[in-house]
Formats: C-alpha cells, structure tokens, sequence
C-alpha cells in the first residue's frame, strides 16, 4: 500500500485532511494514529486567529458546510505548544499546512515550519474561502499563486505542497503556474464556496454568509479537478474532496492521485481514517490491485 | 469520548416538543452530569450534540426538544432500533464547586442536563435547590421528578401560567452556595448578569465534529477562544465573555 510522496514514503496513502484533525490529539485517543500515512495538521498563519463568528457550520444532504476561517493559535504557539504534544502521538513526518495573507507571511510561516524536525511536507493553502484579503484570492490568479511558491521555495528546503482552490474556471492554469514556479506538489480540492439560508430567519445561515463545501456531495468534482490537472503536470497530486471510503481512494489514485486526503469523514466518524486504512486490502483485491503505486493516473488513456 | 451502538429502550413525549429517550448500551465513557453524546442518524450527514439527562450502568436518557430535521428523525424512531453514538463528550460539571446549597437553573430543555446533576449532588449530601423556567405551563416538564430526589424546585412561566411569573431570574432564592445554569443563551446571560455569587454555565453551539477536531463551535472567552464541544459546553462564569 506504500506510496511515495514528493520524495517521502508513506506506509499507505490516507491522510486526514487539514482543519479536520486538529493536531491529532483527539483521535489518538481513539486510535494509534499512527496507521496513518502521514496528517495534515490544522491551518497555520503568522499570527494567531480567532477566525469566523457563529455559526461557522451548516449541513446539506450529502455533506457540510464550514466557515471558520482559519482558526488557530498562530506559528510560535503551533510550534512551541502543539508539536510537541503532536509528537508524542504521532511518529511520522507529518504535513504542515500553512496559510496568510501577503507573499511575505505566508513565506515567514512556512520558514518556521520548515525548521521543525517532524514537519516532512509543506502544505501551502491558497484556497480557503472564508478570508477576506488572503487565502482563496491567491489560489485564483495563477501569477499569484507562483509568486506565493516562489516565495517559499526561497526559505524552505522541505518539499511544498500547494493546496489548489476548485473555485475558479481553470484549475489547470493555476497547477501549471504553481509547478512552473517550482512547486513540489499539489493538492486538490480545498472547499467549494456554498451557502445556506436558514428559512426561519431569511437570512444566510452561516454568520460569514458563505462556506466552504465539503463532504460526498464534492467528490465527482474533486475527481474531475484530479484527472485534468494530473494530465497538464508532471509534480505528484493529493487529491481530496469528499473522500469517505478505500473505493473513493482508489477511484482518486486511478484519476492521478498520488496520495488521497480524507476531511469531513472525519468529522461525521472519527474512525473514517482507520477503517478506509483497514478497507484497503480487501478492496484491492476485489479490483485485482496488487500495489497502489501501479494504479496512480490509471484512469488516463 | 467512545463510540458504540446503543438500543432504543423508551422514546416517548414528555410534552408536546420535548421528548424523552432511553438507551440501553456501553455508558462507560460518560463521567460527569453536563457532557453530551453525539448521535449519527440515517440520512444526515453531520451528528447531532444533545446533552445527557441522566445515565447508570447502561442506562442513558437523553431528553430532547424537536426543533430541526435531526431531532425530528429521533422522534420517529421506535424501541428496538439502535443508534451510534459517540459518548462522553465535553467537560460537564465540576460537582465539586457546589458547596452545601448548590442551585441549579434550568430553561426549558436546558433543564435536562441538571437532572443527573442533581442526582449525583443529592448523593453527596447536599441542599438542592432548583428553578426550572419555562414559556407556559404546557411546556413544564420534570418537576416532580426533581422533587422526588429531594430537591427543593420552583417553576417560572413567562406567561405566568404556573408558579412564578417570569423568567428562573425572577425566582432566584436568597441564599445559595453556587449555581449551575442551562438554557437557551439569553437566559444564561440574564443569570450571569444577576444571579449573585460564582457558578457554571453549560452553552449550546452549532458543531461540526462534537470532539475539538473542527473548531466549528469556538467561542471566545477570558482565557482565549474555547471549543465548545471538548473545553466546554460548561464554562465557569469568570471565564465567558459575550458577544457586543
């Protein structure tokens, strides 16, 4: 089940996604995680942040919205304070997923993160849709998005991963910016903007009017995003979105997938990571797969 | 926190919203009154949070007002049929604040968590005074089963049809030695604002996950944001800060 990502190899390629599994604490205490490939741990800025105001989180019939907005307790905090807990239930070079609001911040974080013995992977968000003045509006443009890798690639000697937004018209343009300006990697998708309105108030559910949509109802987007932007570069893809069992992580890797993340599964049962781990095999076999190395990009002629 | 598959024993009106749910399974995870469960229902993505009412060796009773989709789903189900659940979630409260003659506060379905609180705090001994609120007599439920634990319990009605008048802070006693409130927020604000002496508030919030993975339902507090969902739902009242 072993895959290689950007250079680092994972025992399997399940990985929780940012935002969802906070520094891990919470579901060691259910499992040992590590039988995961490796996490993505909570969104990382320069500063600390308080993010959205409530409510940050409606439902829809196959999936979730959220708004929080990149809450977190800034990088020192991150490296001072959740590190080193993280490191005592978790074993792995973990994914350090980063995010800010100017060129310079973002490349300030990924610095520090890159410093840190643990971190095997920089995770550049430029796709969160629920800041104003940063996140998404970096990850749209793609000369923006190069100038963030750039930027980076600068500080940094870990590889970096950018975490690409489905909210644009051509996510091929960005990818091949983002790859163009050096990038290790990528991943895809961050949420879909969405919104709801609650009928007993008319008025938007979600106190920042809009969210990020995540959940089953986005896997056939991400699938697609996957396949089109594994056909336009040659640096290994994540691929997320609304993944929540070992046939969605197949069907992701067949799209060109090197590594699959899992999100809002992971919210609905905190064992989603393990069970999908579990999965696997049995799954593999049904589809005759003998090694997932073999089937990333399978799907493509 | 534990997930496990609990059977339905009992699910039945106590009034004409609120209902009760009995559940027979693992209540090994549930240490303190005040935490909550998490419940997975067929066709819903996301858990619903509702809070314990009550729990023994693999007893647990949750009562709930339907008031959405998620707790319409839990009224129509029927004895026999199981739910996942994931228990033992949150803080609850701390039994050890009370003092000798703790008083407990209860709005409407915010009375359901005292219950296993004034169970365990009638077992230490204590004094237990109670003042549940509620809009209209209609809606009162769970009075004389605070009574029959030896509690001293005082009803208020907004629409002053049973009891007292008002609002639980038109019917605060003189002498407590601290209190423990549930309810909707502006209840718990009004509390906070009059009720004299220190105590514990338990707050609802919209959640994600339910167990501190999502920040879905932080609120901002003395000592910095603060999950809900694992750091409260209960949160000492020198900790909370409200909104402007």
């Amino acid at each position: 089940m072993s895959v290689t990502l950007c250079g680092v190899e994972l025992d399997n390629p399940v990985i929780p996604a940012s935002g969802t599994f906070g520094y891990g604490y919470e579901f060691a205490e259910l499992y040992d995680i590590d039988c995961l490939g490796t996490f993505s741990f909570k969104g990382t800025t320069k500063e600390p942040r308080f993010g959205n105001p409530q409510p940050r989180i409606a439902e829809c019939r196959s999936g979730m919205l959220n708004a929080v907005g990149l809450q977190n307790p800034g990088v020192k905090a991150v490296i001072g304070e959740e590190l080193p807990k993280l490191g005592k239930v978790f074993h792995k070079p973990v994914m350090a997923n980063v995010s800010g609001f100017s060129v310079e911040e973002y490349a300030y974080t990924c610095a520090r993160l890159d410093a840190h013995p643990q971190v095997g992977w920089l995770e550049v968000n430029v796709s969160c849709p629920n800041v104003h003045g940063g996140g998404m509006s970096f990850g749209t443009d793609p000369a923006a998005a190069a100038s963030v890798v750039r930027a980076v690639k600068a500080v940094t000697t870990k590889p970096v991963i950018m975490k690409l937004t489905p909210n644009v018209t051509d996510i091929v343009s960005v990818a091949k910016a983002c790859e163009d300006a050096g990038a290790d990697g990528l991943s895809l998708i961050n949420t879909v903007q969405a919104m709801r309105i609650d009928l007993k108030t008319k008025k938007p559910l979600l106190a920042n009017g809009t969210g990020g949509l995540s959940g089953p109802a986005v896997f056939p987007l991400a699938v697609r995003m996957v396949y089109q932007v594994y056909e336009a570069v040659s640096i290994p893809v994540v691929g997320l979105g609304g993944v929540s069992s070992a046939e969605d992580v197949i069907e992701m890797m067949l799209a060109g997938a090197t590594a699959v993340q899992v999100g809002a599964a992971n919210l609905r049962d905190p064992y989603a990571c393990r069970d999908i781990i579990a999965a696997l095999p049995g799954v593999m076999n049904k589809y005759e797969i003998k090694t997932l190395r073999d089937i990333i990009g399978g799907a493509h002629g | 926190m534990k997930q496990s598959v609990f059977t339905i024993t009992e699910n039945a009106p106590l009034t004409g919203a609120v209902y009760r749910l009995r559940l027979a399974g693992d209540t090994s995870a549930v240490t303190a009154p005040g935490q909550f469960v998490n419940v997975a229902l067929p066709g819903l993505y996301l858990r619903r949070p509702i809070s314990v009412s009550d729990a023994s060796d693999g007893q647990l009773t949750l009562i709930y007002k339907v008031v959405g989709k998620g707790t319409e789903a839990m009224a129509a189900m029927a004895p026999g049929q199981t739910l996942d659940v994931l228990s033992g979630l949150g803080n609850g409260f701390d039994v050890s604040l009370a003092g000798d003659a703790p008083l407990l506060l209860g709005g409407g379905i915010g009375a359901a968590p005292l219950v296993l609180l004034a169970r365990r705090l009638r077992a230490a001994g204590k004094t237990v005074a109670v003042v549940l609120g509620f809009n209209t007599r209609d809606e009162i439920f769970y009075e004389n089963e605070f009574r029959a634990m030896g509690c001293d319990v005082t009803v208020a009605t907004a629409d002053g049809s049973c009891g007292v008048p008002g609002f639980v802070t038109d019917a605060l006693p003189e002498d407590y030695s601290f209190y423990y409130a549930c309810g909707p927020e502006p209840m718990l604000r009004a509390v906070y604002d009059r009720a004299a002496g220190d105590g514990q508030l338990s707050f609802e919030a919209r959640m994600g996950c339910g167990f501190g993975a999502c920040m879905g339902c932080t609120r901002q507090t003395a000592a910095g944001p603060k999950r809900v969902c694992k750091d409260g739902p209960v949160f000492r009242k020198g900790e909370i800060l409200w909104d402007a």
